[in-house]
């Protein structure tokens, strides 16, 4: 279990983070969705003992990740945005410095080690250098690495930022494999699809704030299910409605051309912020 | 507490591995050009105390390699901190700043270790015997923990690795010309040795030649250099916080 605070980080005079107040009970698959710079990674950072915060309090799994950050770690496995694998070593060297990091074992290293790959499907390329492998199998390395220790919560920082769609929906489906399995999932993207796809609970963060938490089907419903897109003289207006019926009834009425098409998060962002996540 | 050091010692030795012959072979470049071009050019035209300048030379090469190798550490970290973010492995990894500093420490000081052992190979290459006996690895061990240990620190504390080469270029290069490595410290002026008598590198200069000569090394030399090592490591467990941002 994830419980937020008032947690707030100011780098200099600029507040990267402006109170957050968050719970996510223990199994679940939570998203933060948001533009870049509102603050999700810095969450991240912050409960992981990256990035010290500024103000508030976290805890994780009930141990204070000020006073007990040692314990919160062990808690915890963290798959970054960015690629931080050792490009010089092998993948099983890069997940064997992490099991060794958090105390493991050599049997039982070499058996998570073996297993973890397995579940990523990636235990044939255990001996490759990891700068011979692909982008979306390094992702791999980087989620399996972050399982090696057996960690009751996992963060994911945009865990399919720049793949394509097939190793996208790849990796979707380990996610889930994973949240089947018991684990906390804390996961930020400012992929639409994925927030929708994955996630039982979707924050919208925006500038630091959180601005609303539910359910994907909640945030839709609540805007309105079915969208038409049209042109007006001051450009694209999106109107929403409850039932197709009313959409079909409305777009009758359309001189101009219109898209009639079912509403997503990113227009509940937009009715709530005023802005697109993407 | 200190659980966890070892991993961060492989992974700095797996990395030796694999880059062991490029890494050999530019440890070896600075070396040989001194010997080349102060020692075996400059044959028997200076003498210290009875050994010829090539003698004289390769104990100050000693101590000088195990400080530049030990202190590169700070450049190794600098890279997985700032290009690849590999200390971000370490800084969510529940390992104490002791066990992240000493297996930090213990890798500078392996690789400067190399760096010596690739010295005395030039030395005996160029016709030269000295005595290395346990108190010169003594020395040079300490040597290179003093520059570990300041290597983490100031790896540690800059922002960019730019403010790396800066800090290697005030503090190192300087030290590594007159820390009695090229010539006697005791023919300069009072005020200067009792200058130089503060850099750790003239105390390990000392020690490693006169072990090297088959003379009594001074105790004191040994002693301030465990005192400066202690002193940096400390300093170094208490920079690793200041890397969060």
């Amino acid at each position: 279990m994830i419980q937020i605070e008032n947690l707030k980080k100011n780098y200099g005079t600029n507040a990267a983070l402006k109170g957050i107040d968050l719970t996510v009970p223990a199994g679940e698959l939570f998203a933060y969705l948001g533009p870049n710079g509102s603050g999700k990674t810095t969450t991240i950072r912050i409960l992981t003992g990256l990035t010290k915060l500024s103000q508030g309090r976290a805890t994780i799994n009930g141990f204070d990740i000020e006073r007990d950050p040692l314990e919160v770690k062990r808690q915890c496995g963290l798959a970054p945005q960015h690629t931080n694998l050792d490009s010089e070593l092998t993948v099983f060297e890069n997940l064997d410095i992490h099991a060794r990091l958090f105390g493991m074992k050599s049997a039982e290293r070499k058996r998570k080690i073996s297993e973890t790959l397995t579940y990523v499907e990636l235990n044939r390329r255990a001996d490759s250098l990891v700068k011979k492998l692909s982008g979306g199998m390094k992702r791999r390395v980087m989620i399996a690495r972050a399982l090696v220790h057996e960690p009751k919560v996992l963060f994911l920082d945009e865990p399919t930022v720049g793949l394509d769609a097939n190793i996208r929906r790849r990796i979707w489906s380990l996610i889930k494999k994973i949240q089947q399995h018991g684990a906390t999932i804390f996961l930020t993207t400012h992929y639409i699809e994925e927030a929708e796809f994955l996630a039982e609970r979707v924050a919208f963060l925006d500038e630091g704030r959180i601005v609303a938490i539910k359910s994907p089907q909640e945030f839709i419903s609540q805007a309105g299910v079915w969208a038409v897109d049209r042109m007006s003289d001051t450009g694209m207006i999106t109107e929403y409605f409850h039932s197709r019926e009313t959409a079909r009834e409305f777009t009758s009425s359309q001189k101009n051309g219109y898209t009639l098409r079912r509403t997503n998060l990113e227009d509940a962002f937009l009715l709530l912020t005023g802005k697109k996540v993407q | 507490m200190i659980h966890g050091w070892s991993a961060v010692y492989r992974r700095e030795m797996l990395i030796l591995k694999r880059r062991f012959k490029r890494q050999v072979a530019s440890m070896a470049v600075s070396p040989l050009l001194y010997l080349l071009a102060f020692g075996y050019a400059m044959g028997d035209a200076a003498r210290f105390d009875g050994h010829t300048y090539l003698e004289f030379l390769i104990p100050g090469l000693v101590a000088m390699t195990s400080m530049t190798q030990s202190f590169a550490i700070a450049t190794d970290i600098n890279v997985a901190r700032f290009y690849f973010c590999i200390f971000e492995e370490f800084q969510a990894a529940p390992i104490s700043h002791l066990a992240y500093v000493t297996g930090e420490v213990l890798a500078g000081v392996t690789r400067a270790m190399l760096g010596v052992a690739i010295i005395i190979t030039l030395a005996l290459l160029f016709g030269v015997t000295l005595n290395y006996g346990p108190l010169f690895w003594v020395a040079a061990i300490l040597n290179s923990f003093v520059f570990a240990a300041l290597g983490v620190t100031l790896a540690m504390l800059v922002k960019s690795h730019g403010d790396q080469s800066l800090l290697t270029n005030f503090i190192i290069t300087p030290m590594a010309f007159l820390g009695g490595t090229f010539f006697p410290v005791d023919r300069l002026p009072e005020w200067a040795q009792d200058t130089l008598f503060f850099l750790p590198l003239t105390h390990a200069s000392r020690a490693v030649r006169a072990v090297a000569f088959g003379q009594t090394p001074v105790l004191s030399d040994y002693i301030i250099l465990v005192l400066t090592g202690a002193g940096f490591f400390g300093i170094a467990l208490r920079s690793v916080n200041k890397a969060r941002d």
